[in-house]
């Protein structure tokens, strides 16, 4: 594509050509346009009878009739978001003699306000007479009582029914549910763009956040239509022909709601998250964020004030701290042991010295431990357990960033879990490359050491957390987080006899993560056990006298900066300067059923086991209740599929999202 | 008459001044104020409706005054750059568009929604124009072959979105430039015979089923008059039943009762058809006509190339969106998204089509300051 060597141009000669060119292109418009005009010719003049005589018996219409729309369920058949019939007042202006007079009385009786029937007679002023309009949305049960009672008086209105959405756990599920509100021009484009938009033609509202959003094609349905005759004025005579709408598909969620209420009650006044989740299945059983907002506030159409609220509310009710970043502090250290046993940098048996302080040789600065006269003689078991910093300074700085964020990444730091809700962060897992490309400064090694206690720019989420747990406690099978258990299909039979059948989600297996040495896993998770059974262990006080064998692990993040030699003291530091508390556990821990990721911010004293710790015990003791707790495996999942396993068969499901 | 004359001579001068070319603006507004009225009967005699597009109308017509005030041979310096950042907005478009996870606000810009396939639809015949018009006429095999490349990128991409429309729209543009340029005829011929061979894998393979769909719709509307073919039916009656005087204004029984599907966007032809007869659209096809022969009559006046090439391609893009539409509003062409240029209500391409009627008029005004 260089540009030519010489330019001499015919201008003329060009210009002719052009001339010409143009020409014919305007001999072709003219013949386009006269095939235009003689089609048109031919529907208007020749045949205009046919269209006459079309357009006057046109009186067959296709009225889209909305599906219904799945509803959901937790674990235990509870129901979650349900639909329930709103009512609102509508008026055909056509059929009202005296429109403005008849407004104001029945305004009056039902004690409407002049907005809205200002509202209303702006409305009518637009709209085609025989279309219903909306006087009031939203009655209450007494103004419908009130207006069934007068209702022969005021011909031409009536009480419209339509089903709404409704969540009645509120706040409680808000975050994983998301809600449904109004379909906007940004939905509608996109429904256009992906041909679905006929399917919505008499929706009115569409999943907009988590669950509700994800799996919105399942939920949603199929539209229906109502084939019907009308008059000269539009009006409807009768109905011809009915095809029913197929409604959405009910979702069965892994979420057990009696779990996710105590993880609300644990995490109350504080903000922070919560995650549980069945390491065998990926299943999610309890994910709470506080705080949080009601959805239902959503679905009505929220007013900008309250919207503002809860945008300037101080707590973010808005975010889903679940799949926020937090930094992972200590509770990332079984993972760096792991790495260091894997990358024969360490042996279970090394140990090394903590005089309290680790210094870079030829370096100044001075990396201090938590407990200021350091540990003494430690190894693996024992760093764990006393949530030695030391030690991993010490052990990041032989990993190296690289060796470290390579085996990080592979149990899922620093990337989307694939849980199905849309609204997760990858949070961040650094690397040299990663600092390049994001502040274009290189690596130091500062910061190698950093990272080995889970600070400095490595931030994870508590369901980042949750996943990397139980590859830990699965020997490195791999699960992907999901909220979905069950679909439900409900067709209709001829003989009026619904059938319903449940339709079990089969995840794809994951690669698992394979180390070269299997009994590695072992050496990590019995430390992390130790660190909850044994008598003066970081997280032994949150889980003494517990019914069930916990294992865990505590953290307690700093946001502040410490200077060079200062101390740390919550007291004396502003409220959003303070440390976060951070906790990680599972039980049994023979066979784990149950995986517990807990970040709370800010606390005003103590870390992680004080904290975070009760919060998990909290989640733990309701998961076993009194249950006495054998090595047997899966007897509390077919315990509850037993109950509803009835009605239904299982089969395979392929996701579709 | 000597100063009557004068002062005609003038107001002449004032109009260039302003670079605004009369014949193009009164031609554009007629059609405009005439829109304003359909949209009013279209879309339930909702003023609301009449008001937002008055004030789209507006805007576009600042952006088109502002265009004209460039000198159009400087576009040929931005050519390259913006064409290259039109299609990484395409690409990024085609890797994070779908993908949902916080990349789409990419392309929102905060005050407005962008989106990339508009600002292509008048980058495409700027670069192909400025890429061809470095060499002598008639263009070269080899110059075609790069230009066909240049056009096909972002046709492939933008039909891949989907948007079957606005990717016609974009290869159109680009083929015009070559088709006045003078590619040669036995070249055209090959093009064409590709193309018609090319058509059956676009069927089996590229095509989605809902756009497979209305191709079969568009063949036999009569075969699912309750489903699918129902929307052409109902136009079609809308159409003939109007016969030659029309049923008047805000009287169509098939608008009015709600018969036509997005009467005022899409389908706004046949509400006009219905309401005002052949007289009607013979009205509205000699106001087209008239544009698009000012349009090629600036083209042909041009005095660069470049210029040329330009007006031409942007004259004869505008005919396309009228062909297609009615087209496809009277049932001769499939259902493709593209509005009555000027006429429809909304729409991101109204800026978009005024830019190019910009473009159109700064050609025309800036003839005499060539750089």
């Amino acid at each position: 594509m260089s540009p030519p060597r010489v330019i001499i141009r015919n201008h003329s000669a060009e210009a002719n050509l052009f001339a010409r060119r143009t020409f014919i292109a305007f001999v072709g418009v003219l013949l386009l346009l006269l095939i235009l005009f003689s089609n048109l010719y031919s529907l208007q003049v020749d045949s205009f009878e046919k269209y006459q005589t079309r357009s006057n018996s046109n009186r067959i219409k296709l009225l889209p009739v909305a599906p219904n729309r799945g509803l959901i369920y937790d674990r235990n058949g509870i129901i979650l978001a349900d639909n329930k019939p709103v009512y609102s007042l509508a008026v055909i202006p056509e059929e009202v003699e005296n429109l403005e007079a008849n407004i104001k009385a029945i305004s009056k009786l039902l004690d409407i306000s002049a907005d809205r029937q200002e509202m209303f007679f702006k409305a009518a002023k637009g709209k085609r007479r025989f279309k219903q309009i909306e006087l009031q949305p939203r009655l209450s049960e007494q103004q419908v009582a009130l207006f069934s009672v007068n209702q022969q008086k005021f011909p031409g209105v009536f009480v419209d029914a339509r089903l709404k959405r409704h969540y009645p756990f509120g706040k409680l599920t808000t975050h994983n549910l998301g809600y449904v509100a109004r379909i906007n021009q940004k939905d509608a484009n996109k429904l256009k763009q992906q041909g679905k938009f006929e399917n919505y033609a008499a929706t009115h509202g569409i999943g907009k956040l988590g669950i509700e959003k994800y799996y919105e094609e399942l939920l949603h349905g199929t539209i229906g239509h109502q084939e019907v005759e009308i008059n000269n004025q539009g009006r409807i005579i009768r109905t011809l022909n009915y095809t029913s709408p197929v409604q959405g598909q009910d979702l069965t969620l892994t979420l057990d709601i009696e779990l996710q209420m105590i993880a609300k009650r644990a995490l109350s006044g504080k903000r922070g998250a919560v995650v549980a989740m069945n390491p065998r299945t990926g299943g999610i059983l309890a994910m709470y964020s506080n705080p949080s907002y009601d959805g239902n506030l959503f679905v009505h159409g929220i007013s900008s004030k309250e919207y503002k609220k809860l945008l300037s509310s101080k707590g973010l009710p808005l975010i889903n701290r679940s799949v926020q970043g937090y930094p992972p502090a200590s509770t990332v250290k079984p993972f760096l042991a792991l790495t260091g046993l894997e990358e024969q940098v360490i042996t279970a048996n090394t140990k090394i010295w903590d005089p309290g302080w680790y210094q870079l040789e030829g370096l100044p600065n001075k990396y201090r431990d938590w407990k200021k006269w350091g540990h003494g003689w430690v190894n693996l078991t024992k760093a764990i357990e006393q949530s030695c910093n030391i030690y991993f300074f010490d052990l990041a700085f032989k990993l190296g960033i690289t060796k470290i964020s390579t085996m990080m990444e592979r149990f899922g730091f620093g990337d989307y879990t694939g849980i199905d809700i849309h609204e997760e962060s990858r949070a961040i897992m650094p690397s040299v490359a990663w600092k390049r490309d994001r502040y274009n400064k290189p690596w130091y090694t500062g910061e190698t050491l950093s990272v080995g206690i889970g600070q400095s720019y490595w931030t994870v989420t508590p369901l980042q957390l949750t996943q990397a747990v139980t590859t830990l406690v699965n020997h490195g099978e791999r699960k992907v987080p999901h909220f979905l258990k069950a679909t439900k299909n409900i067709a209709i039979n001829k003989r009026d006899a619904s059938q319903s059948t449940l339709e079990e989600v089969i995840y794809e297996e994951q690669a698992p993560l394979v180390l070269k040495q299997a009994k590695h896993w072992d050496i990590v998770l019995e430390a992390m056990h130790n660190t909850v059974q044994k008598f003066g262990a970081t997280a032994y006080a949150p889980f003494k006298g517990s019914k069930y064998d916990a294992a865990g692990k505590t953290g307690s993040a700093q946001v502040a900066r410490i200077k060079q030699n200062e101390e740390y003291d919550a007291k004396s530091t502003q409220e959003n300067q303070r440390d976060n508390a951070m906790f990680i556990a599972f039980a049994p821990f023979k066979n784990p059923e149950v995986v517990v990721a807990v970040a709370i911010e800010n606390v005003a004293k103590g870390g992680g086991a004080t904290n975070a710790g009760p919060v998990a015990r909290q989640i733990m003791d309701q998961y076993f209740g009194n249950r006495v707790i054998t090595s047997s495996m899966d007897n509390s999942s077919n315990q509850l599929n037993a109950k509803t396993q009835q009605h239904m068969h299982q089969s395979h499901f392929q996701e579709s999202d | 008459m000597r100063s009557s004359g004068k002062d005609q001579q003038k107001t002449y001068n004032i109009w260039k001044k302003l670079h605004i070319d009369l014949p193009l603006l009164l031609g554009i507004l007629s059609l405009m104020v005439l829109g304003l009225f359909i949209v009013f009967s279209a879309g339930g005699q909702n003023m609301d409706i009449v008001y937002r597009q008055a004030i789209r109308l507006g805007v576009a017509i600042v952006v088109m005054l502002a265009i004209a005030q460039i000198p159009p041979l400087s576009y040929r310096k931005w050519a390259v750059p913006v064409f290259v950042i039109g299609l990484l907005m395409l690409v990024a478009v085609l890797l994070f568009g779908h993908v949902g996870k916080g990349a789409q606000r990419w392309l929102d810009l905060g005050f407005m929604k962008f989106q990339p396939s508009e600002i292509m639809k008048l980058i495409v015949p700027i670069m192909i124009a400025s890429f061809i018009s470095q060499y002598n006429l008639p263009v070269k095999i080899s110059t075609i072959m790069w230009a066909v490349i240049l056009v096909l990128i972002p046709t492939l991409l933008i039909a891949n979105q989907p948007d079957l429309g606005t990717s016609i729209l974009i290869a159109s543009s680009g083929i015009f430039v070559l088709f006045l340029a003078g590619a040669s005829w036995r070249l055209i011929g090959v093009f064409v015979g590709l193309g018609t061979a090319f058509a059956p894998l676009l069927w089996m393979f590229l095509m989605k089923d809902y756009q497979r769909q209305r191709v079969m719709t568009f063949l036999n509307p009569e075969q699912d008059p309750l489903g699918s073919g129902y929307h052409i039916i109902q136009s079609k009656i809308a159409i003939g039943s109007g016969g030659i005087d029309g049923k008047g204004w805000l009287q169509g029984t098939q608008s009015q009762l709600e018969f036509l599907p997005e009467p005022h966007t899409d389908f706004i032809f046949a509400v006009f058809s219905e309401e005002f007869g052949l007289i009607g659209v013979g009205f509205l096809l000699a106001v087209y006509l008239f544009i698009i022969m000012r349009g090629l009559w600036i083209a042909v006046n041009a005095q660069h190339a470049f210029t040329k090439l330009l007006a031409g391609s942007i004259t004869l893009t505008f005919f396309v969106y009228v062909f297609v539409n009615i087209g496809m509003v009277s049932g001769l062409l499939p259902v493709v998204g593209v509005p009555l240029p000027l006429v429809s209500y909304g729409g991101t391409s109204m800026v978009t089509l005024l830019a190019g009627f910009g473009m159109l008029m700064a050609i025309s005004t800036h003839r005499r300051f060539h750089t």
